[in-house]
């Protein structure tokens, strides 16, 4: 965990961004949650557009008691190359989202069911999910969710579902 | 009106803990005290801003500051809102005479009849360190700006 969370710009596209879309230019950067109804329209509009575009993560436990497990799990998804898949299946049924719920996915999507419960709960996952987390506050996000266009524009909540 | 400045002394105060017991400036001396004030509890807004700063709550004590929620809503609203959110963060009650430390602190909305959604620093020595008001109830300030707040002191 980080010292300061001052402010500090949106890091661009880094290593290890989850990226979606054509190979042009600079992504639009969204910070979402699982178990945020907005961020599931907003995210479904993006993948079917197209566009180039950045998911992070932004789970806010006391607002979405499982937000931070779905954001484990899909990064955990991710370890086994699997990570938009686990994303896609998260929004499609956000009122799943126990772990049985979670389990249930990894094998529908064929993954290593043991290592995938294992690899949700480590402190590498955690540190990525709270990486991502961390560079939003630092970028001044406060809800879900938040995105920061291109062209500098940033809309959040219901605006950016749109 | 508008939020006391840096550099003030904070104003004497006198709101309700939870429980219904006082809690004035004497029991923030020798803090660093963030005073999050609020509109209503249970708006949308307010309820996405405790939430996120509960988030980072280690951060905050790993800084050396406290936060209080500050709102004119009563002790058992209050207490409803934190349990319905699960923050931790403690909430302080300025219901009876409603407003008097939101006045002092000059945040209090008299035509809405609440506090505007402002914060306020108060260092150990009973000063004002940082203050921030928003332009409007739904502009909602950052944890980063609270963290700017505590890396700018001596």
């Amino acid at each position: 965990m980080s010292g300061s969370l001052g402010s500090a710009p949106v890091p661009p596209l880094e290593p290890g961004d989850h990226v979606r879309g054509a190979d042009d230019g600079a992504p639009r950067i969204v910070y979402a949650d699982y178990e945020c109804p907005y961020c599931a329209v907003l995210c479904v509009r993006l993948a079917a557009g197209g566009e180039r575009w950045v998911f992070r993560h932004f789970p806010v436990r006391s607002k979405h008691p499982r937000a931070w497990a779905a954001a484990c799990a899909a990064e955990a998804a991710g370890l086994q190359g699997r990570f938009w898949e686990m994303h896609d299946a998260l929004f499609a049924d956000q009122g799943r989202l126990e772990d049985p719920h979670l389990w249930a996915r990894a094998r529908a999507l064929g993954l290593d069911v043991v290592r995938f419960d294992a690899d949700r709960r480590s402190d590498g996952v955690i540190a990525r999910v709270r990486r991502d987390f961390e560079s939003g506050v630092r970028a001044g996000v406060v809800t879900t969710p938040t995105a920061f266009a291109p062209d500098g524009a940033t809309t959040a909540g219901p605006e950016a579902a749109g | 009106m508008s939020v006391v400045a840096a550099g003030t002394p904070a104003p004497d105060f006198t709101l309700r803990r939870e429980d219904g017991s006082k809690f004035t400036k004497a029991d923030i001396a020798g803090q660093t005290a963030v005073l999050v004030f609020y509109p209503f509890a249970f708006s949308p807004v307010c309820t996405d801003q405790l939430n996120l700063y509960e988030e980072v709550l280690e951060q905050f004590t790993a800084q050396g500051a406290t936060l209080y929620g500050v709102s004119c809503d009563a002790i058992w609203s209050q207490k409803a809102f934190k349990e319905k959110l699960g923050v931790s963060i403690e909430q302080l009650s300025d219901f009876e005479p409603k407003g008097a430390t939101c006045r002092a602190f000059g945040v209090y909305f008299e035509k809405g009849g609440m506090p505007t959604r402002a914060l306020v620093m108060v260092g150990p020595g009973g000063v004002v360190e940082w203050s921030w008001e928003g332009e409007h109830p739904g502009v909602l300030p950052g944890a980063n700006l609270i963290f700017d707040a505590l890396a700018a002191r001596e």
